[in-house]
């Protein structure tokens, strides 16, 4: 079960942890790695010497440039994905001491202030391992193809300006339209498991982050006009009524999208458009 | 009939909006990258973008001064056709991505809203909160996507390119290798467009992405093509230094009156000199042994002296007089003297950026700061085809605010959709966005970068389909040639990949050998001789570390021999692109015996137009494996150079980036 833990209360952990950290201190890093699909998972523990500032990205490089575990053993540097390193491309979710999250903005300072703690990394579950820490989250972004979230323009030439907007409607769109892919509202879900089969995708829940994706675009004045097709999709299979309600996925949301109000919204849409569907016929 | 594709390498603003012009002309494409695209480094731009708009022309603006400012910016080094027609462009990529439903900031009534940047008096740059980059690349992302959904898109993410594919002297294809199952193949393309963005890891730490070695840039030139302006980096000053990364801090934290000082003692002479608690609580350091070096070395304008200035200053008291905060690489930027409710509300958002990365309240402790290289302005060497304007002899700098002299149709820079746009000089290979040299000369102005990789995706993508097309390239597509030159670079690379794997275990394993720790000593030595203050006994220095450096990296050693998703291989591959393209940054450095723009030279403090405002070409030797510069003349045809002062006389300054009372962020 994935711990969470509220915003307020982990900045608050975090500003007292803060304080005691002491630079130059050795923690501990026990990394989960496998060495690829369908191999078998072991645990290895690493020393790290903090440096001010240090996130979870800098300890793995502290590690990969010389890959020797505490018991002194040799051995291959983790694998891990990273891209920004400033929590804006999604690149390096992962499981840190139980609670799924960006590793680039995850401070040693925040998570093991002590000399001798212990960090824990693990790749995150809900998507297959490739090596190490890295997953492969491609069904993510299928199920974007399966919400049709794009605007349907004309084309790329010049045909002037798009539809005015107001700032409240920008203000929303914008919001919406930060979800940078990361995959921790998914991780976070009862309702999301791991899919191998490709065959299965068009029809697993699809999950927190393609349906706010799908109200963004139908909030759009020309992107609308594939609402009735996403609500389909979304009334289908694997769409919104899967959705337990369970509300974890707001709370791991790095990005503070209102994953709630957006499940409220395509579902209120679902019913609307059930109801017409049923009187059409 | 054969079926032609095009290869896109690069998943930025630049390839993605490429991907989508040529689909959308009917031309299939294959698209690589190292990340998902959504991951690309394009998502890390903030500040915006520029374009002329409706709002700024009625006040006396226009493509032709949004062009006249680019130029001047760069410091006359830029070809001026191929910038113009970016300028003229502009407005209606701003249209398009409108259209595309970028979530623009808006104005009352509904409009987009504008915010002011350096480089001009105009308000001309647009954006999306404080994530316009991700915004955009968001919006091509989508629409790419749209394509893939169609199978007119053929993504291959989690892909690295080794190589471009050069049979009979045009490029036909490429090999790469597939970061997971780390299988090495040829893709067959009658044209590919490198879209690969900087080099900012050269060295060592930057404010780019992880991937943006420069690696995919260094084996094209490897293959022959040419490399221009290497030395033209730009460093921005103010950004936080971290254990893995520089993160960008906005020049509004000085604008909002920011004071950068380092803990110093003033000695019987009135010189500083180093201080012996430097690093300890900055708020102990009582004020007199506080050395605000930009308020005393420039009366005039404080800390709000232009960017480069800025740079050079920080620069200066840390690495040649070892005044930097607790003895390292970086100075106090103090905000503490101001009311933290104020703070917060005009600076929240930046402020939260570095609590959130370095832990300490910016509002209560000084923030921690040094300059980071942040953009390469040099990257590969491309052509163009002139356009319809071409006046008798070149005008004089635009007047701001005065009325253009020319209207901004299509065709007036470049000639629209001649093949030889934005092409490398291997035929069929062609270089877009910032791996492309051409448009920001020797200094590119904050938000025109997200803009010429859209023009180049955009423009240019168009002459990458008439290319494909033309009778040459029809007759002998891709397709239909034998598979011995794809053959011949599929063994080469996985020879040397042996070379690599091979060395696991067996090797030397003395740290001289470690891919990190050459990779560490690059980035350190670039950092010290090529950035901001070079010289030629400085830069001859760095020339004999990277000659040591590519000689150690003969005996490189590996600790991974995997056969599966093997990163350490890859890692160190690209340590050996690296050393090619620092080495280029370095010559060409030596080369440039003048200063203009981010290029400054102690030893050659001014600009000296009669001998160097030529490119500096970069060409590898594969015989010699060795680099050498020549000059290559520039097309100044339509604006006559003029001295880069920003108004220096006034204090506040006229037209300065950072020369302004409240600078907005140039980023
Ligand atoms: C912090 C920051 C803020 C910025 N803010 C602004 C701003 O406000 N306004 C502005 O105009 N500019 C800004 N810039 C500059 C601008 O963001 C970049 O110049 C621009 O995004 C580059 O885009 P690109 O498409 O050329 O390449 P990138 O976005 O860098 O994409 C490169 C692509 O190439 C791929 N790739 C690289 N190597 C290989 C390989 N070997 N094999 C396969 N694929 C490969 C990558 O996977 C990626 O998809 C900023 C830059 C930084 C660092
Ligand atoms: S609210 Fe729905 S989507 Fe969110 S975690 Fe719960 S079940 Fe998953
Ligand atoms: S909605 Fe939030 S948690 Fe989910 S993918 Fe987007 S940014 Fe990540
Ligand atoms: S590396 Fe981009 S979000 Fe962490």
């Amino acid at each position: 079960m994935i711990q969470t833990l509220t915003s307020t209360s982990s900045a608050a952990l975090a500003a007292s942890n803060r304080r005691i950290a002491k630079q130059g201190r050795t923690v501990q890093v026990s990394i989960k790695r496998c060495d690829g699909p369908n191999k078998p998972s072991r645990w290895e523990t690493f020393k790290v010497t903090t440096e001010r500032g240090m996130n979870v990205i800098s300890a793995l490089m502290q590690i990969a440039a010389n890959p020797t575990t505490i018991d002194g053993k040799q051995t291959t540097p983790p694998v891990w994905d990273s891209g920004c390193l400033e929590e804006v491309c999604g690149s390096c979710t992962m499981v840190i001491n139980g609670k799924v999250r960006q590793s680039c903005s995850c401070l040693l300072d925040d998570y093991v202030p002590n000399e001798g703690d212990t960090l824990t990394l693990e790749p995150m579950s809900k998507f297959p391992v490739i090596r190490d820490l890295w997953v492969d989250r491609e069904r993510l972004f299928h199920n974007l193809k399966r919400v049709k979230a794009w605007v349907p323009i004309d084309g790329t030439y010049s045909l002037g300006a798009g539809p005015r907007e107001t700032p409240a409607k920008q203000e929303t769109r914008y919001k919406l339209s930060e979800c940078m892919s990361c995959g921790c509202c998914l991780e976070a879900c009862p309702q999301f498991n791991v899919e191998e089969d490709k065959a299965q995708w068009d029809t697993s829940f699809i999950g927190a982050h393609a349906i706010s994706q799908a109200r963004l675009f139908n909030e759009h004045e020309t992107g609308k006009q594939l609402k009735d097709e996403r609500i389909d999709v979304l009334m289908g299979p694997g769409g919104v009524n899967d959705c337990g309600n369970a509300q974890n996925c707001v709370k791991v949301c790095p990005k503070h999208i209102p994953l709630t109000e957006s499940i409220a919204a395509i579902g209120r849409a679902v019913t609307i458009r059930s109801f017409v569907k049923f009187f059409k016929g | 009939m054969a079926k032609q594709r095009v290869i896109v390498v690069g998943g930025g603003l630049a390839g993605l909006s490429a991907c989508v012009r040529v689909a959308e002309a009917g031309v299939d494409v294959d698209l690589f990258s190292m990340v998902p695209v959504k991951r690309s480094h394009s998502v890390c731009a903030q500040g915006g973008i520029n374009a002329c708009n409706e709002v700024a022309r009625q006040q006396g603006y226009s493509e032709y001064e949004h062009f006249d400012e680019t130029i001047y910016g760069g410091d006359f080094l830029a070809d001026q056709h191929p910038v113009l027609e970016m300028a003229n462009w502009a407005p209606k990529i701003i249209d398009l991505l409108d259209r595309m439903g970028v979530p623009f900031n808006r104005t009352n009534e509904g409009y987009r809203d504008l915010r002011l940047f350096g480089g001009s008096l105009f308000k001309r740059t647009h954006f999306a909160g404080a994530t316009t980059g991700q915004q955009l690349l968001y919006a091509l992302d989508e629409q790419t996507r749209r394509y893939e959904a169609d199978g007119k898109v053929n993504k291959y993410e989690f892909w690295e390119f080794l190589g471009p594919v050069v049979s009979d002297g045009r490029c036909v294809g490429i090999v790469a290798q597939d970061m997971r199952t780390m299988q090495v193949r040829s893709f067959r393309a009658d044209a590919v467009v490198m879209a690969t963005g900087g080099c900012g890891l050269v060295y060592g730490k930057s404010t780019n992405s992880v991937v943006c070695t420069g690696a995919a840039a260094a084996r094209c030139f490897q293959a022959g093509a040419w490399y221009g302006n290497p030395e033209m980096i730009q460093v921005h000053p103010t950004a936080i230094p971290g254990a893995d990364k520089l993160r960008l801090m906005s020049e509004s934290a000085r604008g909002e009156g920011g004071r950068v000082w380092v803990p110093a003692i003033k000695g019987q002479d009135g010189r500083w000199g180093k201080h012996p608690r430097s690093g300890e609580d900055p708020k102990k350091i009582p004020e007199n042994e506080r050395y605000y070096f930009l308020e005393e070395r420039y009366p005039a304008y404080g800390n709000i002296v232009p960017r480069d200035i800025a740079t050079r200053e920080i620069f200066d008291i840390c690495v040649n007089e070892g005044m930097g905060v607790a003895n390292e690489n970086q100075v106090y930027l103090d905000l503490t003297h101001r009311d933290p409710e104020y703070l917060a509300r005009k600076l929240g958002g930046i402020l939260d950026i570095y609590e959130k990365f370095v832990g300490d309240d910016p509002k209560f402790t000084p923030m921690k700061i040094f300059p980071a290289v942040h953009y390469s302005m040099g990257g590969l060497w491309t052509q163009f085809s002139k356009g319809s304007y071409n006046p008798s002899e070149p005008r004089d700098k635009h007047k701001s605010g005065t009325r253009a002299p020319i209207g901004a149709e299509v065709g007036m820079g470049m000639e629209y959709g001649s093949p030889i746009n934005s092409s490398t000089n291997i035929p069929g290979l062609y270089a877009f966005g910032e791996v492309n040299f051409a448009y920001h000369g020797a200094n590119r102005l904050g938000a025109n970068a997200l803009l010429s990789c859209l023009f180049d995706g955009l423009c240019c993508g168009v002459s990458v389909v008439n290319y494909v097309r033309s009778a040459e390239v029809s007759k002998a597509p891709a397709e239909m040639l034998t598979s011995s030159a794809y053959d011949a670079v599929v063994e080469q690379e996985n020879a040397k990949i042996k070379r690599f794997t091979d060395t696991v275990g067996k090797a030397d394993a003395s740290p001289l050998f470690n891919p990190y720790q050459i990779h560490k000593e690059l980035g350190q030595e670039m950092t010290a001789a090529c950035t901001v203050v070079k010289s030629a006994a400085r830069l001859e220095q760095c020339r004999t570390k990277i000659a040591e450096l590519r000689d150690r990296f003969g005996k490189v050693r590996l600790g991974d021999a995997a056969t599966w998703t093997n990163q350490t291989l890859s890692y160190t591959r690209c340590v050996g692109d690296m050393l090619l393209i620092s080495e280029a940054i370095c010559l060409a450095s030596i080369e440039r015996k003048e200063s203009r723009g981010a290029h400054y030279r102690t030893d050659y403090p001014t600009r000296d137009d009669a001998n160097y405002m030529k490119s500096t070409v970069a060409k590898f030797s594969k015989p010699m494996q060795s680099t050498v510069i020549e000059l290559f003349e520039i097309d100044a045809s339509l604006i006559r150079p003029t001295a880069r002062t920003y108004g220096k006389t006034d204090p506040v300054g006229a037209g300065g980036a950072a020369s302004k009372k409240v600078a907005s962020p140039e980023v």
